[in-house]
């Protein structure tokens, strides 16, 4: 299944990219994206596991069941104000 | 009852704006919060000369719309502007307004209070330092 995910702050910085397509069999769970990623991008390791994770802009978890075309984004520490 | 002000925007925050917006004749208090970039050094012994405001747009906007409604069940808000800005932000320039009208000060300063502790708790928003050396760091702790 397509997943599009997306990456922001430190995350963004440490694979040089703020977007990924990826692809996963069915059943997908952020988990499974997250090791995806991981494997791509062994960089985001000792940060990517601080990170919140929001599926389709609203904050999820990792075991939660993804669908076809679910944007997926990993979320470090939020700074905001 | 007017819909809320709720905005992510590049530009710098014009407050006057903010506050004739959240102007109504049933408030008793209009309460106004400005995040400000705070001058300091980094241990380097480096200025600070501004912060660079990452935000995951559309989830942000979907979470401050949230907040909103959220301050709404707290207190009896009037009207309520909440704009954040995006991209660098200098020090000494407001990075995030906040202004709410209510019958009564006490629930205008309540709710302002609540809504910029609750932005910078969940907000997908990232802030990072930029300074006089040309370095840049992510922001460890939160500060406004």
């Amino acid at each position: 299944m397509r997943i599009r995910v997306k990456l922001f702050a430190v995350l963004r910085e440490r694979a040089g990219t703020d977007h990924v397509v990826v692809d996963l069999p069915e059943p997908a769970r952020p988990r499974d994206v997250c090791d995806l990623l991981l494997a791509k991008y062994p960089q985001l390791h000792g940060v990517i596991g601080s990170a919140a994770v929001a599926v389709n802009q609203s904050y999820a978890t990792l075991d939660d069941m993804l669908a076809e075309n679910d944007e997926v984004a990993f979320l470090p520490p939020v700074s905001g104000g | 009852m007017t819909e809320d002000l709720i905005q992510l925007q590049p530009d710098p925050i014009d407050v006057a704006t903010l506050i004739a917006t959240a102007s109504d004749p049933q408030a008793g208090g209009i309460a106004v919060f400005l995040g400000v970039t705070r001058a300091e050094d980094n241990p380097a012994g480096r200025a600070l000369i501004a912060l660079d405001y990452e935000v995951y747009s559309g989830m942000a906007v979907r979470q401050m719309h949230d907040l909103a409604a959220r301050t709404r069940e707290q207190w009896p808000v009037l009207r309520l502007a909440l704009v954040h800005r995006s991209g660098r932000v200098p020090v000494g320039t407001a990075s995030v307004a906040i202004v709410v009208s209510t019958p009564h000060r006490a629930e205008a300063f309540a709710a302002c209070q609540w809504l910029i502790d609750t932005l910078k708790s969940e907000v997908a928003i990232w802030k990072k330092e930029v300074w006089s050396d040309d370095t840049a760091s992510w922001s460890k702790t939160p500060k406004t």
